[in-house]
């Protein structure tokens, strides 16, 4: 069984992020980008699966400009087998269109399972997975901590709002990670150079025949209200005081 | 036209997200109709037509819907969706599971996790993990939308609307469910709990995590956080953690024990409050978003305060 993993680029979780002052986004100019850490995790549990002689091959794609192909390298590097970037110059590409391009991508590779990280850490939408599966009218399974693949099923468990559920799946189907799945691997210096000769294809929202201009349009964005630092107390019992006269205890 | 809303429940009872969601739902200026769609739910569908504001409820009642899982769900919301010009879901786990699941059904771009209605068309989010706002405008004609619970008050209980029941859907027998395992922990959940106790790497082992944090949280009745660095370390399970990568809370309390106040930590819980910290650095990152500061040694400075409660 082939597994298809979608990774995207985006700022490095450890980078503090800053908001242009004039509104129009968020400065990402010299900023360091890495695989969202959601799709890395996506990426880990597709190799574990072939490794443990569940699948047979896994494909990582990324919707970008030519740096996703970085992107898709440290996919690659990880242990993927090959890799599809589908190229546009858009400064950002919204789910819906996101999940169009990725259905126009599964009609040729034809996976048996789609693994992708829950949200991404940019826009944090959370939906990607979801509307891919609905446009391909398969099964999802959200927010997995535990995947189960069979031949002709995939049984999940979810992280839910106070616990865990276990669906089980006909396949294909769609599955997006949640942070308990697994601990992704670092990638080798001796596979980081084997990386560079896997094959990485490309294609464009042309090629693919899908429309990808955005729906929503972004009017502002601003840093949001600031916390002043508060007062350094120094004893428990100011402490109790203060957040009695907060209305907090 | 009108707005239909998802309500949270479990079949049994109403969940507070879907009084949360309503006042987001009124802000749109439209009738509100909530749909609550479960199995053996009529005492849930009764519970939503007291909320203040409510149209009408429209209660779906079948074996398809009982574990809610996205694929009937998604259809029956869709199969309604004609009627309304906004669907309108609260952001649990449930909602964020199965509304871009509607979204990409009707062909529209979904709006995640709203914290403010400027206008019908317009609002604004979270992005970044709340380290940036944007207000982000809709050109589609049925707008779906979640909602951060926590950004909303709860609409009051006095509402007296009808409730109408609707048909279940089918089964297309995509996905069957298996089992659940809830916790029965008698904490809060992280998600939703008013007061938050989180312990950082100064705990220093999974034994002293226990010893002094859970103490505290029991005195408070408070659900227990912990660190990316807590985790990491292995002091605390990753479903406790807070953070960008893992839960983002806003509590009415928040305290952040042995915390340094990383980045990432600091995006999952600034929206809290009251914000505490202990920590023995003066010059930790948690003291510039803390209401209150004490630069002290954990180890003394906790138990004190649990034993402070306790009088």
């Amino acid at each position: 069984m082939k597994i298809l993993v979608p990774v995207k680029r985006v700022v490095d979780t450890n980078v503090k992020i800053r908001v242009k002052a004039d509104g129009t986004g968020v400065d990402l100019a010299n900023v360091k980008m890495s695989m969202n850490p959601f799709d890395e995790i996506a990426v880990e549990e597709a190799l574990r699966l072939k490794e443990a002689g569940k699948a047979t091959e896994v494909v990582v794609v990324s919707i970008g400009t030519d740096k996703s192909a970085e992107t898709l390298r440290t996919g690659l590097a990880m242990g993927a087998d090959r890799a599809i970037l589908v190229k546009t110059d858009a400064a950002s590409v919204e789910p819906l269109a996101v999940a169009k391009l990725l259905k126009a991508v599964i009609a040729n590779e034809a996976p048996g399972l789609v693994i992708l990280g829950k949200q991404a850490i940019d826009d944090d939408s959370n939906q990607t997975g979801q509307m891919l599966a609905a446009l391909l009218g398969w099964p999802q399974a959200t927010f997995a901590s535990k995947v189960a693949l069979g031949d002709s099923s995939v049984d999940v468990t979810r992280e839910v709002d106070g616990g865990l559920e276990t669906l089980r799946l006909k396949l294909p189907a769609i599955v997006t990670t949640d942070l308990r799945l697994n601990e992704p691997r670092y990638a080798s210096l001796p596979n980081i150079m084997k990386a560079k000769k896997k094959p990485l294809d490309e294609t464009s929202p042309e090629t693919l025949g899908v429309d990808a201009s955005p729906r929503l349009t972004v009017l502002k964005t601003v840093e949001p209200t600031g916390r002043t630092a508060g007062v350094k107390l120094g004893t428990v019992d100011e402490l109790v005081a203060k957040l009695k006269q907060a209305g907090v205890l | 036209m009108a707005t239909l809303i998802l309500a949270e429940h479990d079949d049994a009872h109403l969940n507070e997200a879907t009084a949360k969601t309503l006042t987001a739902a009124l802000a749109l200026g439209q009738p509100v109709d909530v749909l609550v769609a479960g199995q053996n739910a009529k005492a849930v569908a009764d519970a939503a037509a007291q909320l203040t504001g409510v149209r009408s409820v429209l209660l779906a009642d079948g074996e398809s819907l009982a574990n809610r899982r996205a694929e009937p769900l998604a259809d029956l919301i869709v199969s309604l969706a004609g009627q309304y010009d906004a669907i309108v879901v609260p952001g649990t786990s449930t909602g964020k599971n199965v509304a871009p699941r509607v979204a990409a059904l009707l062909d529209v771009m979904q709006i995640s996790e709203i914290t403010k209605v400027v206008s019908p068309d317009t609002f604004e989010r979270p992005i970044y993990a709340g380290n940036a706002i944007e207000t982000v405008q809709s050109s589609d004609k049925t707008r779906v939308i979640t909602v951060r619970i926590a950004a909303f008050p709860a609409a009051a209980a006095g509402g007296n609307a009808p409730v109408e029941t609707i048909a279940a859907p089918g089964d297309s027998g995509l996905s069957s469910f298996v089992g659940a395992d809830l916790s029965v922990s008698d904490r809060p959940e992280l998600a939703s709990a008013k007061v938050i106790v989180s312990g950082g790497r100064a705990l220093g082992s999974a034994e002293k995590f226990q010893e002094v944090i859970a103490p505290l949280a029991d005195q408070l009745k408070a659900a227990i956080g912990a660190s990316r660095a807590a985790v990491d370390s292995g002091y605390a399970p990753n479903d406790w953690q807070v953070g960008q990568t893992g839960k983002v809370v806003a509590p009415d309390l928040y305290i952040a024990i042995g915390i340094s106040g990383a980045i990432q930590h600091l995006a999952g819980m600034k929206d809290s409050k009251v914000i505490v910290a202990i920590n023995k650095d003066g010059d930790a990152p948690i003291f510039q978003v803390a209401d209150y500061g004490l630069v002290d040694d954990l180890f003394t400075v906790v138990p004190a305060l649990t034993k402070a409660l306790a009088n």
